[in-house]
């Protein structure tokens, strides 16, 4: 019997010695933390996606604590309306920010691009990327091995079989760009995500001469031109046989979407006003042995 | 005896070299060249002929574009058509100049390769040093036939403090299929003996050791019957086993020191060469000729053959059915597949692979640990670390793994039991790793 009590004592007061070494550890050694800094951290999406330019969220919550301003702050994934209320905690001003979402700049599906060959090594596009052009002829577009789909810390892209490419989920893209540095072939962009999701991009990457261009996609941007020319706001330039449009000078008008000839430009979240301002998809054409 | 190999790992890959014995058939030059301006490593070639001028079969149509780089020559006499992008076996655009003959300049083309005569004698070869030497193989646009593409004139100027001791020539051919050395040794061993002599004197070495895998009985007899009569020439024979042409592996085998982490296989004294680089050395320095066209090794599971193809012939030209599954340009460890037919060949293909057993590979399989990747790596690293730290995209450890030594053989990925694509991955870790690398140091400077 007497062990029992003697090993209670024995353990209890090393305990009890335990207790107050970590007591008086912990007062001596207090880290005197700003409490906003918790505070801050409880708005952001804790999702560690590094869209700010941070290492995380906790990083970023430090940072906007001991800014002078928050002009250069931002938090992609949560907003303006939390960076507004992060303003408030730490009494500055945030600056006004409009969403972005990530827009694929490919529109090559497995109907349009022909496979010219078939890929078994490792399964991620950035070692495909290091081999070569890929598994069409096109050696811009989008080799569809999903690294952009692993990158994603919102489940907010997804591979579609039947197309061959990823697809942003608009409902959870928060546009933190994890997937525009995954790309090896730099295709995916943050774009404006417009008024009520409207918004307009070339969906091609290939900066090919027109005549090779087609015959490796045939939704490809040839560099025609035709769409800067239509351009009434100056939004579009072309270099490198390839269109882009630029999202702060674009007013949505649509104008350069009609005149496309390869069906390039896509405009999404439109209301359908007339039949022909969608765009037509062309007839899948016989598909071209491989060589 | 027991013969020279390297140290540790290596892989002995079934040989299937059914093309050794057949005679290098001389490919016609084709009524139109593609010559691509980046055929070797370092900075792309410059044109230096425009759209609609003429060029005589010889003809240098492209310049090099710096130190490490090399000129690029026409095997054709005609005219230029364009200067346009082509497209490289991998499918990825590159600037290439494209050249068209008629039949009249095929006619004296075809003459001129036949009848090609010497342009130095005994005497004014013998009155060639050094300087004079590296000049002409700078201009002819030798460049490492091996398959590395390394401008063989920057091999042999070393840098200030180096000195080179040796020469060897790399005649293993230790992939598995290609017979292109093996067949050239064979047919023309005094001109080899002699270009090796050449290389030795731009080198100021008085060793040359001919490195020849104990499987090729007949070059090595050859080789060692035409340098008996050359001091300071030895014929080697070395173990069969894979990747004893690496050029690190080969310093090791054949002298016995290592190429330090990090520094240039001259630190040890050893420079080292193809033995197709030493013929194209002969036929520049003896008939002036530059480098227009090499021997290759064309496979298709049931035949070989070895042909002398002109430089930017189409691939499309040399495969002559679609009785395969997949094109290698290259041999099966380290060539890479072509995804076009359109692709012109250049000076670095050593072989067209068409055999079906090369087309799959298997599904892969987890990692078990087992091991056989570190045993089969003849540069001492931990393959199955290396490319796990590339996937994570761990570049810091990777860098401490020393992913940067790697050589990229292939033997990992051969050894592997659960087929797993380990050199895929350590590849892009490896140039990853060297960018950082080089980043940093260009900052630091």
């Amino acid at each position: 019997m007497s062990i029992i009590v003697t090993s209670i004592i024995v353990l209890g007061a090393i305990g009890i010695l335990g207790a107050a070494v970590l007591y008086i550890v912990a007062q001596r050694f207090h880290v005197q933390e700003d409490p906003r800094i918790d505070q801050v951290e409880a708005l952001l999406p804790g999702a560690n996606c590094g869209g700010c330019g941070r290492s995380g969220c906790r990083d970023f919550a430090c940072a906007c604590v001991n800014a002078t301003s928050l002009d250069t702050l931002s938090c992609p994934a949560s907003g303006s309306a939390v960076m507004k209320q992060i303003g408030e905690i730490v009494g500055l001003t945030a600056a006004e920010t409009k969403p972005k979402i990530a827009v694929l700049k490919c529109n090559g599906t497995c109907d349009l691009r022909p496979q010219v060959a078939r890929y078994e090594g490792a399964p991620t596009c950035a070692v495909l990327a290091s081999l070569g052009a890929g598994q069409t002829g096109c050696p811009n577009g989008c080799l569809g091995c999903g690294d952009c789909v692993s990158a994603c810390p919102y489940d907010a892209i997804h591979m579609n079989d039947a197309t061959g490419l990823p697809e942003v989920d608009e409902d959870k893209c928060v546009g933190c760009g994890a997937c525009v540095k995954a790309c090896p072939r730099a295709i995916i962009e943050l774009r404006f995500k417009g008024p009520r999701g409207m918004r307009v991009w070339v969906a091609c990457s290939n900066k090919e001469k027109g005549a090779m261009a087609m015959k490796e996609c045939k939704v490809a941007c040839i560099g025609c031109s035709k769409c800067a020319k239509e351009c009434t706001h100056d939004a579009i330039t072309i270099a490198n046989n390839l269109s882009y449009i630029d999202y702060e000078k674009c007013k949505l008008c649509r104008k350069c979407v009609d005149v496309c000839p390869t069906h390039a430009i896509h405009a999404v979240n439109f209301p359908v006003k007339k039949p022909q301002a969608a765009p037509a998809q062309p007839k899948p054409q016989p598909e071209v042995s491989p060589a | 005896m027991k013969l020279h190999t390297f140290k540790i790992g290596g892989i002995h890959p079934a040989e299937n070299k059914i093309a050794a014995g057949q005679p290098i058939v001389n490919m016609p030059l084709p009524a139109e060249v593609v010559l691509p301006v980046a055929q070797h490593i370092g900075a792309p070639a410059k044109p230096i002929v425009n759209k609609g001028d003429k060029v005589k079969r010889g003809d240098c149509v492209a310049e090099a574009g710096g130190f490490v780089s090399a000129p690029v020559h026409t095997p054709i006499s005609g005219t230029v058509v364009k200067i346009d992008v082509c497209r490289n076996p991998q499918g990825l655009p590159v600037q290439a100049i494209y050249i068209k003959s008629d039949e009249a300049e095929r006619e004296a083309d075809r003459e001129a390769r036949e009848n090609a005569k010497p342009v130095r004698g005994e005497s004014e070869l013998a009155a060639l040093d050094g300087k004079a030497i590296i000049d002409i193989i700078k201009n002819a646009g030798i460049v490492g036939l091996g398959g590395a593409t390394f401008p063989a004139h920057v091999k042999l100027s070393p840098p200030p403090g180096s000195k080179a001791e040796v020469v060897i020539i790399n005649a293993a051919e230790c992939e598995p299929c290609l017979s292109c050395d093996d067949m050239l040794m064979r047919e023309q061993p005094r001109e080899i003996v002699k270009g090796v002599e050449l290389l030795m004197r731009a080198a100021g070495v008085n060793r040359g050791v001919i490195a020849i895998e104990n499987n090729k009985p007949e070059a090595i007899q050859a080789m060692t019957d035409a340098a008996a009569s050359v001091p300071g020439i030895e014929v080697m024979p070395m173990q069969v086993k894979y990747p004893q042409g690496g050029e690190k592996q080969l310093i090791e085998a054949v002298i016995g020191k290592e190429v330090p982490s990090g520094a240039l296989p001259i630190a040890t004294g050893a420079i080292v060469q193809n033995v197709a680089t030493a013929y194209a050395v002969y036929r520049a320095v003896v008939f002036g000729e530059p480098l227009m066209e090499r021997v290759l090794t064309l496979h298709d599971g049931h035949t070989g053959k070895n042909l002398r193809v002109p430089l930017g012939t189409i691939l499309a030209t040399l495969v002559e059915n679609d009785d395969y599954e997949k094109i290698i340009l290259g041999g099966p460890m380290m060539g890479r597949t072509a995804s076009t037919l359109q692709t012109p060949m250049v000076k670095g293909n050593s072989g067209i692979l068409l055999d079906k057993r090369y087309a799959h590979r298997r599904e892969p399989e987890p990692c078990i640990r087992c091991g056989f990747c570190v045993n089969a790596c003849p540069m001492g690293l931990e393959p199955f670390l290396l490319s796990t730290l590339s996937r994570l995209k761990d570049w810091d450890e990777a860098e401490a793994q020393k992913i940067a030594n790697c050589i990229e053989c292939g033997s990992c990925s051969y050894a592997c039991p659960a087929s797993r694509p380990i050199v895929d991955y350590i590849r892009l870790g490896k140039s990853t790793v060297m960018g950082i690398m080089r980043a940093r140091a260009a900052a630091n400077k």
